[in-house]
């Protein structure tokens, strides 16, 4: 669970929007009790991430949301011709982005963001083709948002975190790329000259992302490079 | 990645680092001479809780850390290199294919780490893939060879993982590590892939770990997957969490999770093939 610590970080920030306004007051009021603060969510400015490890956390959650979202919508209406094979495999990775989705959410508490809307209209579910390659870019782009987020995380239970879940998605973008094609599990579209593998910070990854993301979001205190 | 940054990194935070980097090496090289010198061959990867009491302290600097890695690297590279080299032992193709990709990353992760390291790179070690013959075919027998291809990878993720932390002061040596540590990742998804399609034994190996030793190997790899069982994240029992028409099973709670390994653990397991 969320450490003390990170609590005190979100009662600063919550303190610092206290003074908004008039329309923050009931919530001061109301969230004042238990002596737990709630991380406000102004509504007219998105849904609001939150500062430091807190906002890294539920932008985690945002992006399990969007593949949970994703491979569930497969699982319910699997492309023509699936194999066997193929939808066990499928089925299992839907069951690790909802467990990623459910841990965060659990996790991170009073703290997380609501659950997002999505927009899928870009992906056609029937097509094979479709369907692997947008799971081919969420995969990958899950694998990058990781690497490239390990550098912001203070706090090392969750860098700890974080890396476990990492690989998981390195062996999904690995699986899928050798679906669409055999041997493509790290080829030079993804790992340079060093051996390395792509990262990306918030901010790349949540333009990339922003295209099936319906619900306004607000990362203004999302650390970012 | 900017390797000066890197390197620069490295310089700024370990001074003084070449007086304390020396025993350290000697320690390190000692742990491995004592794998090979109780003839492991029998349990070659059973020995963990053994190292750990022998060897408590787990490697502190970056460089530390790093030279670590590179030795893991080393072991890789060789190992792929020799069997990419050995005539008839994979098949042509995608096979063969698959193994030159993966043998090109960990010579790459080698060079990159000596050059991160400069003059404080350790040196190659010299290996033993037979483990002092309890995997006297390695180089003859496709399978023993994939299913030690694919240890190597799973040990490899781990021990990434388990340094992270140790990283987390210095910003661009974590993210190079990451980047390898995902590289790993894929390596192990493709090379479970390839053993599940020899069938045997391995004909419902996954691309990520169930449970613990999911590889059909049997006892000997069981000390590389200790803990990949864990269902408890952060202090969440994850098999009470929502899944799809009920809790999330025990297989979703354990594959969702890759574990750390520490230090001592992987050196347990690759010091029976350090010679």
């Amino acid at each position: 669970m969320i450490n003390p610590k990170k609590e005190m970080l979100n009662r600063r920030n919550f303190l610092r929007y206290a003074g908004a306004g008039a329309a923050v007051t009931a919530l001061v009021m109301t969230g004042c009790k238990d002596d737990e603060l709630p991380v406000p969510k102004p509504d007219e400015e998105g849904v609001y991430f939150g500062s430091g490890d807190i906002a890294i956390l539920n932008y985690a959650y945002a992006l399990e949301q969007l593949e949970a979202a994703f491979y569930t919508k497969v699982a319910e209406a699997p492309y023509s011709g699936i194999s066997d094979l193929e939808m066990q495999y499928l089925t299992d990775i839907r069951d690790h982005e909802i467990t990623h989705r459910e841990f965060f959410k659990a996790a991170i508490g009073d703290s997380a963001i609501e659950g997002l809307e999505f927009d899928f209209s870009s992906v056609n579910f029937g097509s094979r083709e479709s369907v692997l390659a947008t799971a081919k870019a969420f995969e990958d782009l899950g694998v990058s948002a990781y690497n490239g987020a390990g550098r912001l995380i203070e706090d090392v239970a969750y860098l700890a975190l974080a890396g476990k879940i990492v690989s998981v998605e390195a062996r999904h973008a690995a699986l899928i790329r050798d679906l669409i094609s055999n041997g493509s599990f790290a080829d030079s579209t993804v790992i340079d000259g060093n051996g390395l593998d792509t990262s990306r910070s918030p901010g790349e990854v949540l333009d990339i992302a922003s295209m099936y993301i319906k619900t306004p979001v607000n990362v203004k205190d999302l650390p970012n490079y | 990645m900017n390797l000066l940054n890197i390197v620069n990194e490295i310089e700024g935070v370990e001074q003084g680092i070449h007086d304390r980097l020396n025993p350290r090496r000697m320690a390190i090289k000692g742990m491995f001479n004592f794998g090979s010198k109780v003839a492991l061959a029998a349990m070659p990867f059973a020995l963990g809780s053994f190292f750990n009491k022998a060897y408590a302290q787990a490697p502190g600097s970056v460089k530390d850390i790093l030279n670590f890695a590179l030795t893991l690297e080393y072991l890789e590279a060789e190992f792929y290199s020799k069997g990419v080299a050995a005539n008839g032992l994979i098949p042509a193709g995608p096979a063969l294919g698959a193994m030159t990709t993966i043998r090109d990353h960990e010579n790459q992760h080698v060079d990159f780490l000596k050059t991160a390291l400069g003059a404080d790179a350790v040196s190659k070690p010299e290996f033993d893939f037979t483990a002092g013959g309890a995997f006297g075919d390695v180089f003859s027998n496709y399978d023993t060879f994939l299913a030690l291809a694919q240890v190597f990878e799973d040990t490899g993720v781990r021990a990434y993982k388990g340094q992270a932390g140790g990283l987390i002061s210095n910003k661009d040596v974590l993210t190079a590590a990451l980047n390898i540590h995902s590289v790993e990742a894929r390596h192990a998804s493709h090379l479970r892939q390839m053993r599940r399609a020899r069938g045997g034994a391995a004909s419902e190996l996954k691309p990520w770990i169930t449970g613990a030793n999911d590889t059909g190997i049997g006892a000997a790899v069981d000390a590389i997957y200790v803990g990949e069982d864990n269902k408890t994240q952060a202090g969440l029992d994850i098999t009470q969490l929502q899944g799809v028409g009920g809790k999330l099973s025990a297989d979703a709670a354990t594959e969702s999770f890759d574990e750390p390994l520490s230090a001592e653990a992987v050196l347990a397991i690759v010091g029976p093939f350090i010679v």
